[in-house]
């Protein structure tokens, strides 16, 4: 036992007893606002746009809501009934409340309490793979059979900003319970973490601010290529031993670029690149990602997912699909069936709705 | 303040809990305690499937204290497939038409916030029309 201490840095965590994805579930609101729409309003209508259109919550929908349905998506799938469930944890950076947590809005809605941990994690678009972590370590150790790990945000960009083009809403809700159990096992995990203030909100203040330029390189490159890279290197792989790969995704080009940056090729990052067609979704982008890559990989496949979030911090994993995944998958909703119900929405509709009007 | 009531009904509005009867083994919404079918006492809990089709509606323009912010909203007798009727609100209807049968879904959803910035926000159940499931 004493003679594994103190472990190196670079050993990437591996939980003594093997983990992984008993159910997942994802979910994207309805409504969609294209760029040109933004662009119309502030660019006079002439700016290239990062990406196509971005999905947005509703007016009755906020953090809570659309955690309780990924969550729901996600307890069907694994099949258990959610009082199993030990530890149901929402990492997101627009908690419906400032003091009450989220978690135990969503653990009352599943029927999951009152035997629970449960906590809001807040470590901006990774918030919700901190959880997944978490979750890891609670269920790998023997405390929890099952814990439930969610990311979920309802994004706002300043009327105006630049974030205001890809600043989305979305949802995904894992289950981790015994690599036995699992539709994906989660092989192994690696983070890296610095103090890059690259976006950061002050408390009290509505919309965030961002270092614009300094997002790039030593933020979001930098984190994910480290990450993935100490991740694959300390497990023998190379991009080649994974059939997808899954990035967290502020607009399509950054994904694109840092896929390529680590040897990955278009194809194994296509059906996890949703900000395109639904923006960036902050806390779910990368674990929404993950759902609709697993909605169409096949048992045997590798998946690599990294996440990054602004403060500045990655979190890669290391998912084999197995077997399982082909009886289960099917008794949720997939997450292109929740893209393909797309009700476009005005400039004017969206202000509405995310509740930008003065009163 | 009305916290503690709220509070109480939390299950039966997050999450469309009622109760079966033990002995007519009728579904109970909302649940009272005794069955209104047999008479005899009813406190099973039961958690309904949320599935239902649409009996009847009514769109609102002009909504009551407290709805003003989501109006117009459609309003719709729901009959659950378990049984009992309940009135609640349609969301995610789009551009879609209401139609009588039209089979809708339970979601949990923000009903009102008591206080728009400050207070406590209400959760509870509506129905939306089904979503396509692969099998
Ligand atoms: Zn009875």
């Amino acid at each position: 036992m004493t003679e594994t201490f103190p472990q190196t840095t670079f050993a990437p965590l591996k939980p003594d007893r093997p983990v992984g994805i008993i159910g997942y579930g994802a979910y994207v609101p309805q409504y969609r606002l294209p760029a040109s729409e933004v662009a119309r309003i502030w660019k006079g209508g002439r700016a290239a746009t990062p990406i196509k259109e971005k999905a947005v919550a509703g007016l009755d929908e906020d953090v809570a809501t659309m955690a309780i349905e990924a969550a729901r998506n996600a307890l069907k799938r694994a099949g258990i009934p959610a009082d199993h469930l030990r530890a149901v944890w929402v990492g997101s950076e627009s908690h419906p409340y400032a003091v009450k947590p989220t978690s135990t809005i969503v653990a009352e809605a599943i029927g999951a309490v009152p035997h629970i941990q449960a906590a809001d994690w807040e470590f901006a678009c990774k918030a919700g793979t901190e959880a997944l972590v978490a979750s890891m370590g609670l269920v790998g150790s023997g405390m929890a059979r099952y814990a439930m790990a969610i990311g979920a945000d309802t994004a706002q960009g300043r009327p105006g900003d630049e974030l205001e083009f890809t600043a989305a809403s979305g949802a995904a809700a894992y289950i981790v319970g015994p690599a036995e159990e699992a539709l994906a096992v989660i092989e192994a995990s690696f983070s890296y973490v610095t103090d890059t203030p690259d976006f950061w909100r002050r408390p009290e203040q509505k919309f965030p601010m961002h270092g614009q330029r300094f997002t790039g390189e030593p933020a979001y490159f930098k984190h994910i290529t480290e990450a993935a890279q100490h991740l694959m290197k300390a497990t023998g792989t190379t991009a080649q031993d994974f059939r997808y790969a899954v990035f967290h995704q502020p607009n399509t080009k950054f994904p694109q670029r840092v896929a390529s940056l680590l040897g990955f090729t278009p194809e194994q990052i296509k059906p996890g690149l949703l900000s395109p067609i639904i923006g960036n979704t902050y806390a779910a982008a990368a674990l929404i990602g993950l759902a609709a890559t697993l909605d169409v990989a096949q048992p045997g496949d590798r998946i690599l997912v990294t996440s990054f979030g602004s403060g500045a911090g990655s979190d890669a994993f290391i998912i084999r699909v197995t077997e399982a995944i082909t009886q289960r998958r099917g008794v949720a909703p997939t997450t292109q069936a929740y893209i393909a119900r797309r009700v476009e929405i005005d400039y004017g509709t969206y202000v509405r709705f995310r509740g930008k009007l003065a009163s | 303040m009305e916290i503690p009531r709220h509070w109480r009904l939390k299950q039966q509005r997050y999450a469309l809990v009622g109760e079966v009867c033990p002995h007519c083994e009728e579904k109970i919404f909302p649940p009272r305690d005794v069955c209104p079918y047999c008479g005899n006492e009813a406190k099973t809990q039961f958690t309904f499937s949320g599935r239902g089709t649409v009996f009847s509606f009514t769109t609102l323009t002009e909504a009551p204290a407290g709805f003003e912010q989501a109006a117009p909203y459609t309003v719709a007798l729901v009959k659950l497939e378990e049984g009992p009727v309940i009135t609640a609100q349609l969301t995610d209807l789009g551009d879609r038409p209401v139609e009588i049968g039209m089979p809708v879904e339970m979601v949990t959803r923000k009903i009102r916030a008591e206080d728009e910035a400050r207070g406590v926000i209400l959760y509870g159940y509506k129905f939306r029309p089904v979503m396509e499931t692969p099998k």
